[in-house]
């Protein structure tokens, strides 16, 4: 059995005011309690205005969401009570401490009644805070103003205040944008504890891909559409076959004798004297039986999720000219956290990569 | 969400607005500058310029028109940096809290009017240092009347902060509101001789009511104040508290839905 979505996204649509197009242009997707989802594409794409209409910052033109239950167009308190973020831009007021900030943002959530300074907050909230100091690395620098912490302790605080409240779904938009490798190895460390401790819903934007490795489900999003949905394995096998590539000494007699035994093979690059042909791995072996031409050159080649990435999106971009019309979604598998299911939209045009 | 839940974040949102400017000297600094400039210097032309035919003294008329547009323009000015916070994207945290909208903006008005109250102390001493005499029943009076002048200016600010786009479009337009009312408000010379266009422009400036009340609270009654006051307390109160209400409903609701259709 599987859990009801946390999230239920359909049919989403945003203009802004004045714009030629839609930011947001019918998106629909469902994440699973717990799951940790992410959302990819490139600058523009419409991560952020999803991100913001999700946490009701921003009014769809079109669309429904239903966030733990709460209807967002009915239930705007509901779904920010069971939502936590962390934007993209900071937003931490630097006139106070950073255990100010926490406090404010405790208060505004109702945990604990307001009182003018730390020593009057209630035992629980000082407690709460010693382990949260603890937690970020922080200890008594929490006393301090903001303006004197660096990017990364920022980032971690704001993650950690976004937290207090326990909500159910934490957004994270763009969150180790300007971190350094080791804070931002850091701040995932923390992430991903905090997932596996309090069970919480993830969704993610980000630029790195590396990060999106570690989701369960990643979502593709390009011109404000979605252009793939599914696990990263998924996504990267049924867009990139794994190949391997060839080459020869006598580079015709090579062309000459795949074609010859119907093995199927492409050019690999334009001037380039190898050759590439499909392969898994079970193939690979049987591969290299079959040719008979002497060989200078054999790779295994396994797509990356980053090349995965970069061929939709830019096929994408290619797809530009063209009138799609609504895009050909296809949803695979519903939400299921290491679920195999994948969807690709079927509109776009073959994968630039190799073929069978 | 519970009404205990809804008034600890309204003190909450008031208190940082508080402790932001305690904390920022350059601006406890200003706080004095201007009132200062305008009583002492402008004061001083105005009342040679204005003096005949009114029996009140004159550097005592000026200096209460100044200490209500000063609390009163505080507190507004302070909710248009409600702008700022946005362009900082520190609005955004607190907007995404489940809270009343009502509260939020109910917290900043009250915030910025503890500000403006703060600064209004500092211009209170520095008018008994130049010589401005009270009994100590006519400086307890206009406590309350001070509180309703800053709230009264938040309620302003609000309702012109909702319909600006921009911190510069802030900036560059709310001179043009608020200069002409410094005049048509009787900060510094009487209204009661203005031309009918004139007298009908002062009628619909909101700072008119903030000065009056001001003055009707030192000088105690409209007879006893030998023209310096031209309307009674309760009359000047209630066109504050309706206009203030209407202020801050409109506002609400103009910032909101603006807030979240972009
Ligand atoms: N406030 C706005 N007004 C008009 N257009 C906007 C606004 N914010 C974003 N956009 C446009 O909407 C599109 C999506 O932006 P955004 O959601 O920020 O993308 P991402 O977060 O994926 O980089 C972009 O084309 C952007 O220019
Ligand atoms: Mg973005």
């Amino acid at each position: 059995m599987q859990a009801a979505p946390i999230i239920k996204v359909d049919g989403l649509v945003k203009r802004y005011q004045k714009a030629e197009r839609n930011a947001v242009d019918g998106v629909s997707f469902d994440v699973a309690p717990g799951e940790f989802f992410s959302l990819l594409g490139p600058n523009g794409a419409g991560k952020t205005t999803t991100i913001s209409i999700l946490t009701t910052t921003l009014a769809p033109t079109g669309g429904r969401v239903t966030i733990d239950g709460h209807d967002l167009a009915t239930d705007a308190a509901g779904v920010r009570r069971s939502a936590g973020i962390t934007f993209q831009t900071p937003s931490l007021d630097r006139n106070l401490s950073a255990e100010e900030n926490v406090r404010l943002h405790a208060i505004l959530y109702g945990l604990y009644p307001w009182r003018p300074t730390y020593r009057t907050m209630p035992a629980a909230y000082r407690q709460r805070l010693g382990e949260l100091a603890e937690v970020v690395g922080l200890g008594a620098d929490i006393f301090k103003p903001v303006r004197t912490y660096s990017g990364g302790m920022r980032r971690k605080l704001e993650v950690v205040r976004s937290l207090i409240h326990q909500p159910r779904v934490l957004f994270l938009d763009e969150p180790s944008t300007g971190l350094d490798p080791a804070s931002r190895r850091d701040l995932w460390n923390y992430l991903l504890e905090m997932r596996r401790t309090a069970d919480t819903t993830l969704f993610l934007t980000t630029h790195y891909l590396a990060e999106a490795e570690d989701a369960d489900r990643i979502c593709v999003l390009s011109r404000g559409r979605i252009i793939a949905l599914g696990t990263p394995a998924a996504v990267t096998t049924s867009l990139l076959d794994r190949y391997v590539l060839l080459g020869a000494t006598d580079a015709r007699a090579l062309r000459n004798e795949l074609s010859g035994k119907n093995i199927a093979w492409q050019e690999h690059a334009g001037g380039s004297p190898y050759v590439r042909v499909a392969a898994n791995e079970s193939d690979v072996h049987a591969l290299l039986k079959a040719i008979d031409t002497p060989l200078t050159m054999v790779r295994t080649v396994l797509p990356t999720l980053e090349d995965a990435y970069l061929a939709l999106v830019e096929r994408d971009e290619l797809d530009l000219g063209a009138t799609s019309g609504p895009a050909g979604i296809v949803l695979g598998a519903p939400a299921a956290p290491n679920g195999d299911g994948v969807a690709v939209a079927k509109t776009r045009a073959q994968p630039v990569a190799a073929g069978q | 969400m519970s009404l205990a839940h809804e008034f600890n974040a309204l003190l909450a949102i008031a208190y940082r607005d508080l402790l932001k400017f305690l904390r920022d000297r350059s601006r406890m600094v200003g706080t004095l500058v201007f009132p200062a400039v305008f009583i002492l210097i402008l004061g001083g032309a105005f009342g040679a310029a204005a003096q005949s035919g009114y029996q009140f003294e004159f550097q005592t008329f000026i200096f209460f028109g100044v200490f209500a547009q000063n609390m009163w323009q505080s507190s507004a000015t302070g909710i248009i940096s409600l702008i700022e916070d946005r362009e900082n994207d520190f609005s955004q945290a607190i907007f995404v809290a489940p809270l009343s909208r009502y509260t939020i903006l109910g917290g900043k008005i009250l915030g910025e009017s503890l500000v403006a109250l703060t600064q209004g102390i500092v211009i209170f001493v520095f008018g008994l240092v130049i010589g401005v005499r009270m009994a100590p029943s006519q400086a307890l009076a206009l406590i309350p009347v001070a509180i309703a002048i800053c709230l009264y200016g938040g309620a302003f600010g609000l309702i012109l902060m909702a319909n600006m786009n921009s911190q510069r479009g802030a900036q560059q337009v709310f001179p043009f509101l608020l200069l002409p009312q410094f005049f048509l408000g009787g900060v510094f010379t009487p209204v009661d001789k203005f031309n009918p266009v004139l007298a009908f422009l002062s009628r619909i400036s909101p700072l008119r009511y903030a000065v009056d009340l001001m003055r009707g609270g030192y000088y105690g009654s409209v007879e006893g104040s030998a023209g310096a006051v031209l309307a009674s307390q309760p009359f000047n109160l209630a066109v504050m508290a309706v206009s203030g209400v209407v202020f801050v409903m409109i506002g609400t609701a103009v910032f909101v839905r603006k807030e979240r259709t972009r």
